[in-house]
């Protein structure tokens, strides 16, 4: 009971310790954003990586989810008669909910991971030390840079995954199923708010996505062991603690915008 | 004030004033003392080595001169500046002037050496492209890369990543350069290579040059003076012809690389008998 009760007490200080460095990370991370506006291109280049190397992933994913919305809208509306629905089911499922997340979750394990591995490399390279010898803030030019093309990649992502979603839904109801393509977007057109849905679903929720995936997975590079075990652990703790709190911040969000 | 063990005596002409000053250095690393009142002076313009067995801490000393890390007390003065009293900005502007060339190379694997080499001076300066080509052309010629500019560090041998580091380590025409274990690992001609070229690039560039390493011989061929560390402190110090007339049991050790002496060959641990189990138990 007692060793139960210190090793509780143990992990609690442990995360509230590392929250605290998180914390301080990223107020020092906000620090250097002046530095990285007066040399956009730091995050233009980073954009690429974390960004256009993420599309055939997020595209593909999207297609496939789009087209089993289509398969399991309409093999449960056709029940009811409501298969013209289905552009509206497919559309708002997208939009505000699986566009976001799944993007969200898709990039922490693509894009997530891999700054966390590069950025975990350089610390065991030693070549955050150097650059520090060298008088370059490594916030500045590896870690901000970084965080911020995460930030303005992840919309745009959530944004393809969500429309390339709509299409595979698409494919599947009206070339495959034969239901009425007037009806599917017209009912889309009709129930898709531009602020509710699009603005608050798709854009702000991936933004708010993008900056924790970021958050994590940078500090997690910039904390990690250097070691390759050390890296490894760091890897595994982007994607999984993304993951949870990316679900759970999603909870908060939906509660926020759409609940009743 | 009595002053600390100094290298140089009263007798001495006078020198300048030392580059470097480490005064009551003390350092932990968790409960264990890396550094325990350290003194020591790193003359302008010459190769001072610290020596010593591995784990005596030559590559923490670096990282404190460097400002990397702030020691637990005592100070530490580069060119009259107290490295750990500095502001961000103004220990970024020292490090303008010092340069450090780590054991990896810890060349960035993705740029090539062209742009690794060209790194600080397009962070540092208004330079033209044009000009900076022409600063690095010579700075890899100066270690003998002029040809492998184009290469990506992965496509480098060791010795030439190191050399290639060099150059990016004197880009900035630094006023020293702390190499932190430059010959380990390498074969006899890249270590001739490494002792040669640090050698002619503090006297022709007229550095100061700190060596961090345990190769007692190659590093004793250019050193102007020696500092020998062991266990958190300064065991002796002096000119490499002045240690290899040392009576000390524990300079000897090192310096002829003796297996047993004053530093044990066995990690402290309890009585052998006892760990065996053997002492209290009966013999059958």
């Amino acid at each position: 009971m007692i060793d139960g009760l210190r090793r509780l007490g143990r992990s609690t200080l442990f995360w509230l310790n590392r929250l605290g460095r998180a914390t301080l990370f990223l107020l020092r991370l906000l620090s250097a954003l002046p530095t990285l506006a007066k040399r956009p291109s730091l995050a233009i280049r980073q954009l690429y990586s974390v960004g256009v190397l993420s599309l055939p992933i997020i595209a593909m994913s999207g297609l496939f989810v789009g087209m089993v919305l289509g398969l399991q809208g309409y093999a449960n509306l056709v029940d009811f008669g409501a298969t013209s629905s289905l552009g509206r089911v497919v559309a708002l499922s997208l939009a505000r909910e699986l566009g976001p997340v799944l993007a969200a979750l898709l990039y922490a394990a693509r894009a997530g991971s891999a700054l966390t591995a590069e950025i975990g490399l350089m610390k065991t390279t030693e070549q955050l030390s150097a650059m520090q010898m060298m008088a370059v803030d490594p916030f500045a030019r590896v870690y901000a840079p970084r965080f911020v093309a995460g930030i303005i990649a992840m919309p745009l992502l959530a944004g393809i995954f969500t429309a390339v979603g709509i299409l595979g839904g698409y494919f599947v109801a009206v070339q495959q199923l034969g239901v009425d393509s007037g009806a599917f977007w017209s009912q889309m057109q009709s129930t898709v708010k531009l602020f509710d849905d699009v603005i608050n679903g798709v854009v702000i929720k991936s933004v708010v996505f993008g900056w924790v995936a970021n958050w994590i997975a940078v500090f997690e590079g910039y904390d990690a062991i250097p070691t390759s075990e050390g890296i490894s652990l760091a890897t595994t703790r982007t994607v999984v603690n993304t993951s949870l709190v990316v679900l759970a911040v999603d909870f908060v969000l939906t509660a926020l915008f759409f609940g009743v | 004030m009595p002053m600390p063990n100094t290298p140089f005596s009263r007798s001495d002409p006078p020198d300048p004033p030392p580059l470097i000053t480490v005064r009551g250095l003390t350092f932990y690393r968790g409960d264990r003392a890396i550094f325990r009142d350290v003194d020591l002076d790193i003359q302008r313009g010459k190769v001072t080595a610290i020596m010593g067995p591995s784990g005596a801490g030559k590559t923490t000393l670096l990282r404190l001169i460097g400002g990397q890390i702030r020691p637990h007390a005592g100070r530490i003065e580069v060119d009259g500046a107290c490295v750990h009293e500095l502001g961000r900005r103004e220990l970024y502007q020292l490090r303008k002037r010092m340069s450090m060339l780590f054991q990896s190379g810890a060349l960035f694997t993705d740029l090539s050496v062209f742009d690794n080499v060209a790194f600080p001076l397009r962070e540092h300066t208004r330079l033209s492209e044009a000009l900076i080509r022409i600063l690095v052309l010579m700075k890899l010629e100066a270690v003998g890369l002029r040809g492998a500019r184009d290469l990506m560090p992965s496509e480098l041998s060791g010795g030439m990543a190191r050399r290639a580091a060099l150059a990016r380590s004197i880009a900035l025409d630094p006023m020293m350069i702390m190499y932190d274990e430059p010959f380990s690992g390498q074969d006899p001609i890249t270590m001739g290579v490494l002792i040669k070229l640090i050698r002619t690039l503090n006297d022709a560039l007229g550095l100061t040059s700190i060596i961090v390493s345990h190769d007692v011989k190659e590093t004793a061929s250019i050193a102007d003076y020696i500092y020998l560390l062991s266990e958190g402190s300064i065991v002796d110090h002096g000119s490499p012809q002045t240690l290899e007339r040392s009576r000390s049991a524990w300079v000897e050790q090192f310096l002829h690389a003796l297996p047993d002496g004053p530093m044990s060959f066995h990690y402290p641990a309890a009585a052998y008998a006892q760990d065996l189990s053997l002492a209290q138990e009966p013999s059958p």
